[in-house]
């Protein structure tokens, strides 16, 4: 019992890093941005985060540090793809490599440092109830940012006026640029947004999750993002889902092995990806649901005037 | 039409420049230490002396297969570079290069070090050995270092450190400290070496607390610090409350910290990273190995051959023992290191059983370095089985 309360306090946490990346990219894309330099961002967000926390002793600036690098390099490439017209998929591609170089090469010198002792979070009251609150109440406040955070993308997207905007952006930009909407400054304000969230999940990894600095320590994380977005065509509560459900796998598998389950260990590391594929391949079959949410202009360059 | 003919220029355009920058955030750091000491005029001096050159410093090179900042492995690897050629002052020239994945990248690694004029050239893990073993059948006249290896040539000998007696050593902590009698390891990849940490671990536990069993989680991986954090985690769930860990990086020992357990560092000091779960680190020293091999080649002594070098010869200690680790077990920690080195002490010896009851050592028989290669079963007091192991 109290095993099964740890291991969904583990999945909850694990879930929060890819959570923050996949609902930011899902910004960009509604706008018709593919961002497939989220790794970059993320790697030097954590850096960021991590020299930042190192030198001010904040964790909450650390994670404004790293918001407003994956901005800043969010905003790169956004002048890149949305004026210039540059093919988004390479640049994205430029993008994370210039991120996995250059973060490390700015992080030599925070690989021996160490972050002060590390705060436990606990709500008062709720976290002393049986089972429930070591589950789900002694998290980092973080984690409940990014359940908040699904909640209000859901709203803003479907219910608010700016939304439809973003959406009709990301749908039909022609039709967007006629009415008068600025396309190429809502993309650049989504691209920015989305490489803000990208940054502060990468702060989150090296300020929370793993307080250290290494080289190349997103592992990968970036682009589990990127396909989870897509898998979970493009719907926050969905993202978030597939967040929690690779954090769980993962958190499952490491569990199984401890319990000596005699399963080969490099197909249970595996097992998260399969997981994941599979559940969202599952929910999201139908074929007209992928086509009536993908934004029809994803990954397209918008030219007014042609 | 011109105007679709131009973006079509201009697209061509940043695309190259994104693949220039591309290729610049993924070239390797390659740093030599002393250029200046190398001679500039390579040409000229090269057409002109045939004969070698007397004083010339020997050029040497290092292969890491991470980064030299990653306060584990590749740190290890790098400070015992530096102190070597800090030792032998001006007979040496070293350069390294980081992040060389084992993979064919390495090949082109090794034969740019030949390249570049180094005769003595080393890789520093497991995976580089088959590109060394080809770059080293083409360049007979340099000589190849590979660590953790098996496969040897004319010129091409192999070297490791008995890291498993560190492990033994680490577990004498665990098992003295352990209060749940269930240690948890964070294994990297399932191969002999760190199957044999594991054993080890686990015997020096039982040494001095015969009751505990130990749960191992693999992430397949040698530096993955959020997967080691998970696994971690996973095992501190699973009740275990001292860590150890066969993985490059303070993950493991920082995820202890936060959660109040105990942690042993590994590969280098570790005890910075998390000061109240730290127990000891266990470390290798290279320099000493650093300097025999520079040595052999300076003075045409090198022949090949296999190393493994332990406490005995100053390679593997444990140290920085926390605080709270009280005086018997310290003095136990002595005692196994002070045997280690006269030769009074053996880890590996009957009776040795495995964790489903097979005999493997019989009383008093003592495992040969042939049987400390192939160890592929987890001994008693290990949960599990081994990925990919003996499955009758």
């Amino acid at each position: 019992m109290e095993a099964t309360a740890l291991l969904i306090a583990a999945t909850l946490n694990a879930g929060t890093v890819l959570a923050f990346a996949a609902l930011g990219l899902l910004i960009n894309e509604r706008a018709g941005i593919v961002n497939l330099g989220a790794e970059g961002i993320m790697l030097v967000a954590a850096v960021a985060g991590f020299a930042t926390a190192v030198h001010t002793g904040s964790d909450w600036v650390a994670f404004a540090a790293g918001m407003g690098a994956g901005a800043l390099l969010a905003a790169a490439f956004g002048w890149l793809v949305i004026w210039l017209n540059t093919n988004q998929y390479a640049s994205g591609l430029a993008l994370s490599l210039f991120g996995a170089g250059f973060s490390a090469f700015v992080g030599i010198r925070y690989t021996q440092e160490k972050l002060s002792e590390r705060v436990h979070f606990q709500i008062p009251g709720l976290a002393d109830i049986p089972f429930i609150g070591p589950a789900f109440f002694r998290q980092h406040p973080l984690v409940y940012v990014a359940i908040a955070l699904a909640a209000a993308l859901t709203w803003f997207l479907y219910r608010s006026r700016a939304g439809f905007v973003l959406r009709a952006v990301g749908e039909s930009p022609e039709s967007a640029h006629a009415l008068g909407y600025p396309v190429r400054r809502i993309r650049l304000l989504a691209v920015m947004a989305g490489g803000a969230l990208c940054g502060l999940a990468g702060a989150y990894i090296s300020v929370v999750y793993t307080p250290l600095w290494v080289e190349g320590m997103v592992a990968g994380k970036g682009w589990i993002a990127l396909a989870l977005t897509t898998f979970a065509t493009w719907r926050p509560a969905r993202v978030l889902l597939g967040a929690y459900l690779f954090g769980g796998v993962t958190m499952l598998q490491f569990h199984l092995q401890g319990e000596g389950v005699d399963v080969p260990s490099q197909l249970l590391t595996a097992l998260p990806y399969l997981a994941t594929i599979v559940v969202l391949v599952l929910i999201s079959r139908n074929a007209a649901w992928i086509r009536a949410n993908m934004p029809a202009s994803l990954g397209k360059p918008f030219v007014p005037g042609t | 039409m011109i105007d679709s003919k131009r973006s079509m220029f201009r697209l061509a355009g940043w695309s190259v420049l994104a693949a220039a920058a591309a290729l610049a955030g993924c070239s390797k750091k390659e740093d030599t230490t002393s250029t200046a000491a190398a001679p500039a005029s390579a040409p000229a001096a090269s057409a002109a002396a045939s004969a070698p050159a007397a004083k010339e410093p020997l050029k040497v090179a290092f292969a890491y297969i991470g980064s030299v900042g990653d306060g584990g492995w590749n740190f290890a690897h790098d400070n015992a570079r530096k102190a070597m050629e800090k030792e032998l002052g001006g007979k040496v020239v070293t350069s390294f290069v980081e992040k060389v994945a084992e993979g064919p990248d390495a090949e082109r690694v090794f034969r740019d070090m030949v390249g570049q004029g180094n005769k003595l050239v080393f890789g520093t893990t497991f995976g580089h050995g088959d590109y060394m073993l080809k770059v080293a059948a083409d360049s007979k006249d340099v000589k190849f270092e590979h660590a953790t290896g098996y496969k040897t040539a004319d010129n091409l000998r192999v070297y490791d450190s008995r890291t498993y007696e560190g492990a033994y050593m680490a577990g004498v902590l665990a098992g003295g400290m352990t209060k749940s009698n269930t240690l948890g390891v964070v294994g990297s990849v399932p191969i002999p070496e760190v199957i044999r940490n594991i054993n080890s671990f686990t015997l020096g536990a039982q040494s001095v607390n015969p009751k505990i069993k130990t749960k191992v989680v693999w992430v397949n991986s040698w530096g993955d610090p959020p997967k080691e954090t998970d696994a971690a985690q996973s095992l501190i769930n699973a009740g275990a409350d001292v860590l150890f860990q066969n993985t490059d990086t303070s993950a493991v020992l920082q995820t202890a910290e936060k959660a109040g357990k105990y942690a042993v560092g590994w590969d280098s000091d570790m005890s910075a990273y998390g000061p109240k779960a730290h127990l000891g680190s266990s470390v290798i020293n290279w320099t000493p190995y650093y300097v025999k091999a520079v040595n052999d080649v300076l003075n045409n002594t090198w022949s090949t051959g296999k190393t493994w070098w332990g406490v005995k010869e100053g390679a593997i200690d444990m140290v920085s023992i926390s605080d709270k680790v009280p005086a018997e077990l310290k003095a136990k920690i002595d005692t196994v290191k002070s045997g280690l080195k006269d030769g009074s002490f053996v880890i590996w010896k009957g009776p040795i059983a495995t964790n489903d009851g097979k005999e493997k050592l019989k009383k008093d028989e003592v495992a040969n370095d042939e049987f400390l290669g192939g160890i592929n079963f987890y001994v008693k007091g290990v949960e599990g089985k081994v990925p990919g192991g003996d499955k009758k």
